[in-house]
Protein backbone atom coordinates (compact mmCIF):
# COMPACT_ATOMS: atom_id res chain seq x y z
CA UNK A 1 0.00 0.00 0.00
CA UNK A 2 1.25 3.48 -0.79
CA UNK A 3 0.26 6.16 1.73
CA UNK A 4 1.30 9.76 1.41
CA UNK A 5 1.12 11.19 4.93
CA UNK A 6 3.34 14.24 4.60
CA UNK A 7 0.85 16.89 3.55
CA UNK A 8 2.36 19.40 5.96
CA UNK A 9 5.53 19.24 3.83
CA UNK A 10 3.71 19.60 0.55
CA UNK A 11 0.62 18.40 -1.28
CA UNK A 12 -0.18 16.97 -4.66
CA UNK A 13 -1.75 19.53 -6.97
CA UNK A 14 -5.49 19.50 -7.37
CA UNK A 15 -6.62 18.41 -10.86
CA UNK A 16 -8.75 21.54 -11.11
CA UNK A 17 -5.74 23.74 -10.35
CA UNK A 18 -3.59 21.82 -12.85
CA UNK A 19 -6.20 22.31 -15.55
CA UNK A 20 -6.54 26.03 -14.92
CA UNK A 21 -2.81 26.40 -14.68
CA UNK A 22 -1.99 24.55 -17.88
CA UNK A 23 -4.70 26.48 -19.62
CA UNK A 24 -3.09 29.71 -18.43
CA UNK A 25 0.33 28.48 -19.58
CA UNK A 26 -1.06 28.03 -23.06
CA UNK A 27 -3.24 31.08 -23.38
CA UNK A 28 -2.20 33.72 -20.84
CA UNK A 29 1.47 34.19 -21.65
CA UNK A 30 1.36 37.94 -22.05
CA UNK A 31 3.18 40.33 -19.75
CA UNK A 32 0.56 42.08 -17.60
CA UNK A 33 2.69 45.23 -17.60
CA UNK A 34 2.40 45.53 -21.39
CA UNK A 35 -0.11 48.02 -22.72
CA UNK A 36 -1.12 45.98 -25.75
CA UNK A 37 -4.09 43.65 -25.81
CA UNK A 38 -2.10 40.45 -25.13
CA UNK A 39 -0.62 42.08 -22.03
CA UNK A 40 -3.87 43.56 -20.85
CA UNK A 41 -5.62 40.23 -21.17
CA UNK A 42 -3.00 38.77 -18.87
CA UNK A 43 -3.56 41.67 -16.49
CA UNK A 44 -7.25 40.85 -16.31
CA UNK A 45 -6.50 37.23 -15.41
CA UNK A 46 -3.98 38.35 -12.80
CA UNK A 47 -6.42 40.72 -11.14
CA UNK A 48 -9.20 38.16 -11.21
CA UNK A 49 -6.98 35.71 -9.32
CA UNK A 50 -6.14 38.44 -6.82
CA UNK A 51 -9.84 39.11 -6.25
CA UNK A 52 -10.57 35.43 -5.79
CA UNK A 53 -7.86 35.06 -3.15
CA UNK A 54 -8.85 38.28 -1.40
CA UNK A 55 -12.44 37.05 -1.20
CA UNK A 56 -11.41 33.82 0.52
CA UNK A 57 -9.39 35.71 3.11
CA UNK A 58 -11.92 38.47 3.65
CA UNK A 59 -9.42 41.00 2.31
CA UNK A 60 -9.44 43.63 -0.40
CA UNK A 61 -7.63 42.78 -3.64
CA UNK A 62 -5.15 45.62 -3.13
CA UNK A 63 -4.10 44.04 0.15
CA UNK A 64 -2.84 40.93 -1.65
CA UNK A 65 0.78 40.83 -2.85
CA UNK A 66 2.03 37.83 -4.79
CA UNK A 67 5.36 36.38 -3.67
CA UNK A 68 7.40 33.26 -4.34
CA UNK A 69 5.92 31.47 -1.33
CA UNK A 70 5.74 31.25 2.43
CA UNK A 71 9.39 31.98 3.07
CA UNK A 72 9.45 35.16 1.05
CA UNK A 73 6.18 36.35 2.57
CA UNK A 74 7.52 35.78 6.07
CA UNK A 75 10.73 37.64 5.28
CA UNK A 76 8.95 40.56 3.68
CA UNK A 77 6.30 40.85 6.38
CA UNK A 78 8.86 40.98 9.18
CA UNK A 79 11.29 43.29 7.42
CA UNK A 80 8.47 45.65 6.42
CA UNK A 81 7.11 45.87 9.97
CA UNK A 82 10.58 46.38 11.33
CA UNK A 83 11.26 49.20 8.86
CA UNK A 84 8.01 50.90 9.92
CA UNK A 85 8.95 50.49 13.57
CA UNK A 86 12.51 51.70 13.08
CA UNK A 87 11.17 54.98 11.72
CA UNK A 88 9.65 55.48 15.18
CA UNK A 89 12.66 54.18 17.06
CA UNK A 90 11.03 50.83 17.88
CA UNK A 91 13.44 47.92 17.88
CA UNK A 92 11.69 45.13 19.75
CA UNK A 93 9.85 42.13 18.32
CA UNK A 94 7.68 39.51 20.04
CA UNK A 95 7.56 35.99 18.61
CA UNK A 96 7.53 32.38 19.78
CA UNK A 97 10.10 29.66 20.21
CA UNK A 98 8.57 27.38 17.63
CA UNK A 99 8.13 29.49 14.52
CA UNK A 100 9.15 28.17 11.11
CA UNK A 101 12.78 28.87 10.20
CA UNK A 102 11.61 31.41 7.60
CA UNK A 103 10.56 33.52 10.59
CA UNK A 104 13.19 32.45 13.13
CA UNK A 105 16.18 32.97 10.86
CA UNK A 106 14.88 36.38 9.80
CA UNK A 107 14.54 37.32 13.47
CA UNK A 108 18.01 36.01 14.26
CA UNK A 109 19.44 38.16 11.48
CA UNK A 110 17.68 41.19 12.96
CA UNK A 111 19.07 40.39 16.40
CA UNK A 112 22.56 40.62 14.93
CA UNK A 113 21.60 44.06 13.62
CA UNK A 114 20.67 45.27 17.09
CA UNK A 115 17.00 44.34 17.33
CA UNK A 116 15.72 42.65 20.44
CA UNK A 117 13.41 39.65 20.15
CA UNK A 118 11.30 38.06 22.89
CA UNK A 119 10.64 34.41 22.08
CA UNK A 120 7.53 33.37 23.98
CA UNK A 121 7.14 29.99 25.56
CA UNK A 122 4.70 27.69 23.82
CA UNK A 123 3.98 25.60 26.91
CA UNK A 124 3.65 21.84 27.01
CA UNK A 125 0.58 21.87 24.76
CA UNK A 126 2.24 23.89 22.00
CA UNK A 127 -0.02 26.90 22.33
CA UNK A 128 1.13 30.40 23.15
CA UNK A 129 -1.10 32.37 25.52
CA UNK A 130 -2.50 35.73 24.39
CA UNK A 131 -1.81 37.03 27.91
CA UNK A 132 1.87 36.18 27.45
CA UNK A 133 1.87 38.26 24.28
CA UNK A 134 0.22 41.14 26.11
CA UNK A 135 2.80 40.94 28.88
CA UNK A 136 5.70 40.90 26.42
CA UNK A 137 4.65 43.98 24.45
CA UNK A 138 6.70 47.07 25.34
CA UNK A 139 6.51 50.69 24.24
CA UNK A 140 9.27 49.95 21.72
CA UNK A 141 7.67 46.82 20.26
CA UNK A 142 7.44 47.10 16.49
CA UNK A 143 5.92 43.72 15.67
CA UNK A 144 4.32 40.61 17.06
CA UNK A 145 4.74 37.56 14.82
CA UNK A 146 3.03 34.32 15.86
CA UNK A 147 2.24 31.48 13.50
CA UNK A 148 -1.38 30.47 12.90
CA UNK A 149 -0.72 26.74 13.13
CA UNK A 150 2.53 24.99 13.81
CA UNK A 151 3.97 22.98 10.94
CA UNK A 152 5.41 20.13 13.01
CA UNK A 153 2.79 19.48 15.65
CA UNK A 154 -0.23 21.19 14.11
CA UNK A 155 -1.37 23.19 17.15
CA UNK A 156 -3.53 26.23 16.45
CA UNK A 157 -2.65 29.52 18.12
CA UNK A 158 -5.23 31.95 19.53
CA UNK A 159 -4.67 34.32 16.63
CA UNK A 160 -7.79 36.41 17.05
CA UNK A 161 -7.03 37.06 20.74
CA UNK A 162 -3.39 37.84 19.99
CA UNK A 163 -4.51 40.16 17.20
CA UNK A 164 -6.84 41.95 19.60
CA UNK A 165 -4.03 42.38 22.10
CA UNK A 166 -1.85 43.89 19.36
CA UNK A 167 -4.58 46.21 18.11
CA UNK A 168 -5.10 47.52 21.60
CA UNK A 169 -1.37 48.11 22.06
CA UNK A 170 -1.00 49.64 18.60
CA UNK A 171 1.53 47.00 17.52
CA UNK A 172 1.58 45.34 14.10
CA UNK A 173 0.63 41.66 14.06
CA UNK A 174 1.96 39.18 11.51
CA UNK A 175 0.92 35.55 11.32
CA UNK A 176 2.59 32.81 9.30
CA UNK A 177 -0.58 31.03 8.20
CA UNK A 178 1.13 28.68 5.76
CA UNK A 179 -0.20 25.58 7.57
CA UNK A 180 -3.63 27.07 8.18
CA UNK A 181 -4.83 28.64 4.94
CA UNK A 182 -7.06 26.26 3.02
CA UNK A 183 -7.51 24.11 6.14
CA UNK A 184 -8.98 26.46 8.74
CA UNK A 185 -11.48 29.28 8.37
CA UNK A 186 -9.59 32.57 8.33
CA UNK A 187 -10.87 36.08 7.97
CA UNK A 188 -8.18 38.71 8.23
CA UNK A 189 -10.60 41.35 9.50
CA UNK A 190 -12.33 39.24 12.15
CA UNK A 191 -9.02 37.73 13.18
CA UNK A 192 -7.34 41.13 13.68
CA UNK A 193 -4.47 40.30 11.34
CA UNK A 194 -2.24 43.03 9.85
CA UNK A 195 0.12 40.81 7.88
CA UNK A 196 -0.37 37.19 6.82
CA UNK A 197 1.81 34.73 4.89
CA UNK A 198 0.46 31.85 2.85
CA UNK A 199 1.92 29.34 0.43
CA UNK A 200 -0.01 27.61 -2.37
CA UNK A 201 1.68 24.21 -2.23
CA UNK A 202 0.23 23.46 1.21
CA UNK A 203 -3.32 23.42 -0.16
CA UNK A 204 -2.93 21.53 -3.44
CA UNK A 205 -1.65 24.54 -5.37
CA UNK A 206 1.70 24.85 -7.16
CA UNK A 207 5.05 25.36 -5.46
CA UNK A 208 7.00 28.61 -5.59
CA UNK A 209 4.00 30.89 -5.27
CA UNK A 210 2.42 32.53 -2.26
CA UNK A 211 0.79 35.63 -0.90
CA UNK A 212 1.63 38.30 1.57
CA UNK A 213 -1.53 39.94 2.84
CA UNK A 214 -0.88 43.43 4.22
CA UNK A 215 -3.76 45.38 5.70
CA UNK A 216 -4.42 48.64 3.90
CA UNK A 217 -2.23 51.26 5.50
CA UNK A 218 0.56 48.82 6.39
CA UNK A 219 3.32 49.85 4.04
CA UNK A 220 5.42 47.03 2.66
CA UNK A 221 9.13 47.41 1.90
CA UNK A 222 10.29 45.53 -1.15
CA UNK A 223 12.87 42.76 -0.87
CA UNK A 224 13.36 42.61 -4.63
CA UNK A 225 13.98 45.84 -6.48
CA UNK A 226 13.13 46.30 -10.13
CA UNK A 227 9.97 46.98 -12.04
CA UNK A 228 6.75 48.35 -10.64
CA UNK A 229 4.90 45.04 -10.39
CA UNK A 230 2.73 44.43 -7.33
CA UNK A 231 2.34 48.14 -6.72
CA UNK A 232 6.09 48.49 -6.53
CA UNK A 233 6.41 46.08 -3.62
CA UNK A 234 7.60 43.01 -5.46
CA UNK A 235 9.49 43.40 -8.71
CA UNK A 236 9.52 40.72 -11.40
CA UNK A 237 7.11 39.70 -14.12
CA UNK A 238 4.25 37.88 -12.46
CA UNK A 239 4.02 34.08 -12.67
CA UNK A 240 0.46 34.14 -13.90
CA UNK A 241 -0.04 30.38 -14.41
CA UNK A 242 1.10 29.70 -10.85
CA UNK A 243 -1.06 32.52 -9.51
CA UNK A 244 -4.07 31.13 -11.38
CA UNK A 245 -3.32 27.65 -10.02
CA UNK A 246 -3.07 29.03 -6.50
CA UNK A 247 -6.36 30.90 -6.76
CA UNK A 248 -8.13 27.82 -8.10
CA UNK A 249 -6.70 25.59 -5.37
CA UNK A 250 -7.60 28.05 -2.63
CA UNK A 251 -11.14 28.54 -3.87
CA UNK A 252 -11.58 24.79 -4.06
CA UNK A 253 -10.15 24.29 -0.58
CA UNK A 254 -12.43 26.97 0.84
CA UNK A 255 -15.50 25.47 -0.82
CA UNK A 256 -14.74 22.00 0.50
CA UNK A 257 -13.39 23.02 3.87
CA UNK A 258 -16.31 21.90 5.96
CA UNK A 259 -16.57 18.46 4.38
CA UNK A 260 -12.80 17.99 4.36
CA UNK A 261 -12.47 19.00 8.00
CA UNK A 262 -15.12 16.51 9.07
CA UNK A 263 -13.55 13.68 7.10
CA UNK A 264 -9.94 14.43 8.02
CA UNK A 265 -10.67 15.07 11.70
CA UNK A 266 -12.38 11.70 12.01
CA UNK A 267 -9.39 9.96 10.43
CA UNK A 268 -6.97 11.92 12.61
CA UNK A 269 -8.84 10.91 15.75
CA UNK A 270 -8.65 7.29 14.73
CA UNK A 271 -4.95 7.65 14.01
CA UNK A 272 -4.33 9.24 17.41
CA UNK A 273 -6.32 6.56 19.20
CA UNK A 274 -4.45 3.83 17.35
CA UNK A 275 -0.98 5.23 17.92
CA UNK A 276 -1.70 5.88 21.57
CA UNK A 277 -2.14 2.15 21.95
CA UNK A 278 1.63 1.80 21.49
CA UNK A 279 3.34 1.79 24.90
CA UNK A 280 5.27 4.92 25.77
CA UNK A 281 3.95 6.80 22.78
CA UNK A 282 3.09 10.42 23.37
CA UNK A 283 1.00 12.78 21.27
CA UNK A 284 2.82 16.09 20.96
CA UNK A 285 0.77 19.24 21.22
CA UNK A 286 -2.74 19.95 22.41
CA UNK A 287 -5.15 17.06 22.11
CA UNK A 288 -7.84 18.96 20.17
CA UNK A 289 -6.68 22.46 19.23
CA UNK A 290 -4.89 21.32 16.11
CA UNK A 291 -5.26 21.51 12.33
CA UNK A 292 -7.41 18.65 11.06
CA UNK A 293 -4.66 16.49 9.59
CA UNK A 294 -1.44 16.81 11.58
CA UNK A 295 -0.41 14.26 14.18
CA UNK A 296 2.97 14.20 15.88
CA UNK A 297 4.10 11.45 18.23
CA UNK A 298 7.23 10.63 20.16
CA UNK A 299 8.09 7.00 20.77
CA UNK A 300 10.51 6.41 23.58
CA UNK A 301 13.61 4.34 22.92
CA UNK A 302 13.85 4.76 19.17
CA UNK A 303 15.23 7.28 16.71
CA UNK A 304 13.05 9.00 14.14
CA UNK A 305 15.11 8.66 10.99
CA UNK A 306 15.24 4.88 11.13
CA UNK A 307 11.52 4.89 11.84
CA UNK A 308 10.91 7.04 8.75
CA UNK A 309 13.06 4.93 6.47
CA UNK A 310 11.37 1.70 7.54
CA UNK A 311 7.93 3.26 7.09
CA UNK A 312 9.02 4.44 3.66
CA UNK A 313 9.99 0.86 2.84
CA UNK A 314 6.39 -0.04 3.72
CA UNK A 315 5.13 2.64 1.34
CA UNK A 316 4.37 5.30 3.95
CA UNK A 317 5.73 8.83 3.44
CA UNK A 318 6.09 10.59 6.78
CA UNK A 319 8.43 13.03 8.49
CA UNK A 320 10.37 13.35 11.74
CA UNK A 321 11.95 16.01 13.89
CA UNK A 322 14.98 13.94 14.84
CA UNK A 323 18.44 15.48 14.50
CA UNK A 324 19.29 13.00 11.76
CA UNK A 325 16.44 14.27 9.63
CA UNK A 326 16.90 17.93 10.43
CA UNK A 327 20.44 17.79 9.08
CA UNK A 328 21.70 19.41 12.27
CA UNK A 329 22.95 17.98 15.54
CA UNK A 330 19.88 18.90 17.51
CA UNK A 331 16.40 17.56 17.20
CA UNK A 332 13.63 19.91 16.09
CA UNK A 333 13.42 23.24 17.91
CA UNK A 334 9.65 22.78 18.01
CA UNK A 335 9.84 19.61 20.08
CA UNK A 336 12.50 21.09 22.35
CA UNK A 337 10.25 24.15 22.83
CA UNK A 338 7.59 21.79 24.22
CA UNK A 339 10.06 20.86 26.93
CA UNK A 340 10.88 17.41 25.58
CA UNK A 341 14.38 16.17 26.34
CA UNK A 342 16.70 15.56 23.36
CA UNK A 343 16.57 11.77 23.58
CA UNK A 344 12.78 11.76 23.44
CA UNK A 345 12.59 14.39 20.69
CA UNK A 346 14.84 12.19 18.52
CA UNK A 347 12.05 9.62 18.44
CA UNK A 348 9.41 11.77 16.80
CA UNK A 349 7.12 11.04 13.90
CA UNK A 350 4.84 13.44 12.05
CA UNK A 351 1.99 12.02 10.01
CA UNK A 352 0.02 14.69 8.17
CA UNK A 353 -3.04 13.44 6.37
CA UNK A 354 -5.70 15.16 4.33
CA UNK A 355 -8.94 14.43 2.51
CA UNK A 356 -7.14 12.38 -0.14
CA UNK A 357 -6.25 9.74 2.49
CA UNK A 358 -8.61 6.91 3.40
CA UNK A 359 -9.72 5.00 6.46
CA UNK A 360 -7.96 1.89 5.20
CA UNK A 361 -4.75 3.90 4.94
CA UNK A 362 -5.14 5.03 8.53
CA UNK A 363 -5.48 1.39 9.63
CA UNK A 364 -2.41 0.47 7.61
CA UNK A 365 -0.41 3.33 9.15
CA UNK A 366 -1.33 2.34 12.70
CA UNK A 367 -0.36 -1.28 12.04
CA UNK A 368 2.88 -0.34 10.31
CA UNK A 369 4.00 2.13 12.95
CA UNK A 370 3.30 -0.44 15.65
CA UNK A 371 5.39 -3.02 13.81
CA UNK A 372 8.30 -0.72 13.07
CA UNK A 373 8.40 0.78 16.56
CA UNK A 374 8.48 -2.60 18.22
CA UNK A 375 11.10 -3.87 15.75
CA UNK A 376 13.36 -0.89 16.42
CA UNK A 377 12.83 -1.18 20.16
CA UNK A 378 13.95 -4.79 20.07
CA UNK A 379 17.34 -3.64 18.78
CA UNK A 380 17.57 -0.49 20.89
CA UNK A 381 19.92 -0.41 23.89
CA UNK A 382 17.99 2.64 25.10
CA UNK A 383 14.74 0.67 25.15
CA UNK A 384 16.53 -2.16 26.95
CA UNK A 385 17.59 0.29 29.68
CA UNK A 386 14.08 1.70 29.88
CA UNK A 387 12.69 -1.79 30.28
CA UNK A 388 15.16 -2.89 32.96
CA UNK A 389 14.84 0.37 34.88
CA UNK A 390 18.33 1.74 34.21
CA UNK A 391 16.70 4.64 32.46
CA UNK A 392 13.54 6.40 33.49
CA UNK A 393 10.52 6.53 31.22
CA UNK A 394 9.87 10.14 30.40
CA UNK A 395 6.22 9.65 29.55
CA UNK A 396 5.32 7.56 32.55
CA UNK A 397 3.34 10.35 34.19
CA UNK A 398 1.90 11.56 30.89
CA UNK A 399 0.48 8.14 30.22
CA UNK A 400 -1.28 7.89 33.54
CA UNK A 401 -2.55 11.44 33.21
CA UNK A 402 -3.95 11.04 29.76
CA UNK A 403 -5.37 7.56 29.49
CA UNK B 1 18.91 9.06 -2.39
CA UNK B 2 20.49 9.88 0.94
CA UNK B 3 22.13 6.48 1.38
CA UNK B 4 23.95 3.98 -0.81
CA UNK B 5 22.34 0.62 -1.58
CA UNK B 6 24.81 -1.03 0.78
CA UNK B 7 23.77 1.23 3.65
CA UNK B 8 20.12 0.55 2.94
CA UNK B 9 20.77 -3.19 2.79
CA UNK B 10 22.58 -3.25 6.13
CA UNK B 11 19.97 -0.97 7.64
CA UNK B 12 17.01 -3.00 6.46
CA UNK B 13 18.62 -6.40 6.96
CA UNK B 14 21.09 -5.85 9.76
CA UNK B 15 23.58 -8.68 10.31
CA UNK B 16 24.36 -9.94 13.81
CA UNK B 17 21.66 -7.92 15.47
CA UNK B 18 20.64 -8.87 18.99
CA UNK B 19 21.94 -9.38 22.49
CA UNK B 20 24.39 -11.97 23.78
CA UNK B 21 23.86 -13.45 27.25
CA UNK B 22 27.30 -15.01 27.61
CA UNK B 23 29.40 -12.24 26.06
CA UNK B 24 33.08 -12.00 26.97
CA UNK B 25 33.14 -8.28 26.32
CA UNK B 26 30.44 -5.61 26.02
CA UNK B 27 31.04 -2.11 24.74
CA UNK B 28 28.52 0.71 24.79
CA UNK B 29 29.28 4.05 23.18
CA UNK B 30 27.36 7.14 22.17
CA UNK B 31 24.76 9.17 23.90
CA UNK B 32 21.00 9.18 23.70
CA UNK B 33 21.01 12.94 23.76
CA UNK B 34 22.92 12.99 20.46
CA UNK B 35 20.55 10.41 19.06
CA UNK B 36 22.77 7.36 18.79
CA UNK B 37 23.96 4.61 21.11
CA UNK B 38 25.67 1.41 20.05
CA UNK B 39 26.11 -1.62 22.20
CA UNK B 40 28.41 -4.36 20.97
CA UNK B 41 28.85 -7.84 22.40
CA UNK B 42 31.82 -10.09 21.58
CA UNK B 43 32.63 -13.71 22.27
CA UNK B 44 36.36 -14.42 22.35
CA UNK B 45 38.19 -17.71 22.10
CA UNK B 46 41.99 -18.05 21.82
CA UNK B 47 42.33 -14.38 20.96
CA UNK B 48 39.83 -14.64 18.14
CA UNK B 49 36.40 -12.93 18.03
CA UNK B 50 34.22 -15.95 17.37
CA UNK B 51 30.89 -14.23 17.63
CA UNK B 52 29.60 -10.69 17.74
CA UNK B 53 26.20 -9.07 18.22
CA UNK B 54 24.98 -5.50 18.37
CA UNK B 55 22.04 -3.39 19.48
CA UNK B 56 21.76 0.17 18.24
CA UNK B 57 19.55 3.15 18.93
CA UNK B 58 20.06 5.58 16.09
CA UNK B 59 19.49 6.58 12.52
CA UNK B 60 19.75 4.37 9.45
CA UNK B 61 23.47 4.92 9.03
CA UNK B 62 24.14 4.13 12.70
CA UNK B 63 22.38 0.79 12.37
CA UNK B 64 24.11 0.07 9.04
CA UNK B 65 27.53 1.01 10.45
CA UNK B 66 27.07 -1.29 13.44
CA UNK B 67 25.98 -4.11 11.20
CA UNK B 68 28.92 -3.65 8.84
CA UNK B 69 31.43 -3.39 11.70
CA UNK B 70 30.23 -6.68 13.19
CA UNK B 71 30.70 -8.40 9.84
CA UNK B 72 34.19 -6.97 9.52
CA UNK B 73 35.42 -8.26 12.87
CA UNK B 74 33.61 -11.56 13.13
CA UNK B 75 36.10 -14.43 13.04
CA UNK B 76 39.07 -12.04 13.22
CA UNK B 77 41.86 -12.06 15.81
CA UNK B 78 41.44 -9.27 18.35
CA UNK B 79 44.58 -7.52 17.09
CA UNK B 80 43.09 -7.32 13.66
CA UNK B 81 39.69 -6.16 14.94
CA UNK B 82 41.44 -3.31 16.71
CA UNK B 83 42.81 -2.15 13.36
CA UNK B 84 39.28 -1.49 12.14
CA UNK B 85 38.90 2.19 11.32
CA UNK B 86 35.78 4.23 10.83
CA UNK B 87 36.94 4.98 7.30
CA UNK B 88 37.07 1.28 6.51
CA UNK B 89 33.52 0.86 7.81
CA UNK B 90 32.29 3.82 5.76
CA UNK B 91 34.10 2.58 2.64
CA UNK B 92 32.67 -0.90 3.04
CA UNK B 93 29.24 0.74 3.04
CA UNK B 94 30.08 2.52 -0.24
CA UNK B 95 30.34 5.77 1.65
CA UNK B 96 28.23 7.75 4.11
CA UNK B 97 26.91 11.30 3.74
CA UNK B 98 29.39 13.75 5.36
CA UNK B 99 27.13 14.57 8.31
CA UNK B 100 26.74 10.86 9.02
CA UNK B 101 30.44 10.00 9.25
CA UNK B 102 30.22 10.09 13.04
CA UNK B 103 28.11 6.94 12.84
CA UNK B 104 31.10 5.03 11.49
CA UNK B 105 33.26 6.55 14.24
CA UNK B 106 30.78 5.21 16.74
CA UNK B 107 31.02 1.74 15.19
CA UNK B 108 34.81 1.75 15.44
CA UNK B 109 34.61 2.86 19.05
CA UNK B 110 31.98 0.27 19.93
CA UNK B 111 34.36 -2.46 18.78
CA UNK B 112 37.22 -0.99 20.83
CA UNK B 113 34.98 -0.57 23.87
CA UNK B 114 33.94 -4.23 23.68
CA UNK B 115 37.57 -5.34 23.41
CA UNK B 116 38.56 -3.09 26.31
CA UNK B 117 35.80 -4.63 28.42
CA UNK B 118 37.08 -8.08 27.52
CA UNK B 119 40.63 -7.06 28.51
CA UNK B 120 39.39 -5.56 31.78
CA UNK B 121 37.38 -8.63 32.68
CA UNK B 122 40.28 -10.95 31.97
CA UNK B 123 43.07 -8.89 33.51
CA UNK B 124 44.81 -8.40 30.18
CA UNK B 125 47.12 -5.39 30.16
CA UNK B 126 46.75 -2.68 27.49
CA UNK B 127 47.68 0.91 26.83
CA UNK B 128 44.69 3.08 27.92
CA UNK B 129 45.74 5.64 25.30
CA UNK B 130 44.59 3.20 22.64
CA UNK B 131 41.05 3.15 24.01
CA UNK B 132 40.06 6.73 24.29
CA UNK B 133 36.54 7.64 23.26
CA UNK B 134 35.72 10.82 21.44
CA UNK B 135 32.68 10.01 19.38
CA UNK B 136 30.59 12.42 21.37
CA UNK B 137 32.81 15.31 20.41
CA UNK B 138 30.25 16.01 17.68
CA UNK B 139 27.56 16.47 20.23
CA UNK B 140 27.27 19.45 22.48
CA UNK B 141 26.28 18.36 25.94
C1 LIG C 1 4.75 27.30 8.80
C2 LIG C 1 5.51 27.45 7.52
N1 LIG C 1 6.02 28.63 7.18
C3 LIG C 1 6.71 28.81 6.04
C4 LIG C 1 6.91 27.78 5.16
C5 LIG C 1 7.70 28.02 3.92
O1 LIG C 1 6.88 28.05 2.79
P1 LIG C 1 7.50 27.92 1.33
O2 LIG C 1 7.98 26.53 1.19
O3 LIG C 1 6.38 28.23 0.40
O4 LIG C 1 8.61 28.92 1.22
C6 LIG C 1 6.40 26.50 5.47
C7 LIG C 1 6.60 25.35 4.58
O5 LIG C 1 7.57 24.63 4.64
C8 LIG C 1 5.69 26.34 6.69
O6 LIG C 1 5.19 25.15 7.03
Amino acid sequence: MFVYADHAATTEMSPVAIEKMTDALKTVWGNPSSLHTVGQEAKVVLEKAREEIAAVLGAEPREITFTSGGSESDNQAILSAVALGAAKGKKHIVSTKFEHHAVLHTLQKLEKQGYEVTYLDVHQNGIVAAEDVAAAIRPDTALVTVMFANNEIGTIQPVREIGAVCRQAGVLFHTDAVQAVGHLPINVRDDNIDLLSLSAHKFHGPKGIGVLYARRGVRLSSLIEGGAQERGKRAGTENIPAIVGMAAALTEAAENMEANTAKVTAMREKLIRGLRGIPYAHLNGDRTRRVPGTVNFCFEGIEGESLLLLLDAKGISASSGSACTSGSLDPSHVLLALGLPHEVAHGSLRLSIDETNTDAEVDYMIRSVEEVVSYLRRMSPVWEDLENGKRKHFFAEYESEEK
Amino acid sequence: MLYSEKVMDHFQNPRNVGKMDDADGIGEVGNAKCGDIMKMYIKVSNGVITDVKFNTFGCGSAIASSSMATEMIKGKPIDEALQLTNKAVAEALDGLPPHKMHCSVLAEEAVRAAVKDYYDKNGIAYNPEDFRENSCAHCHE
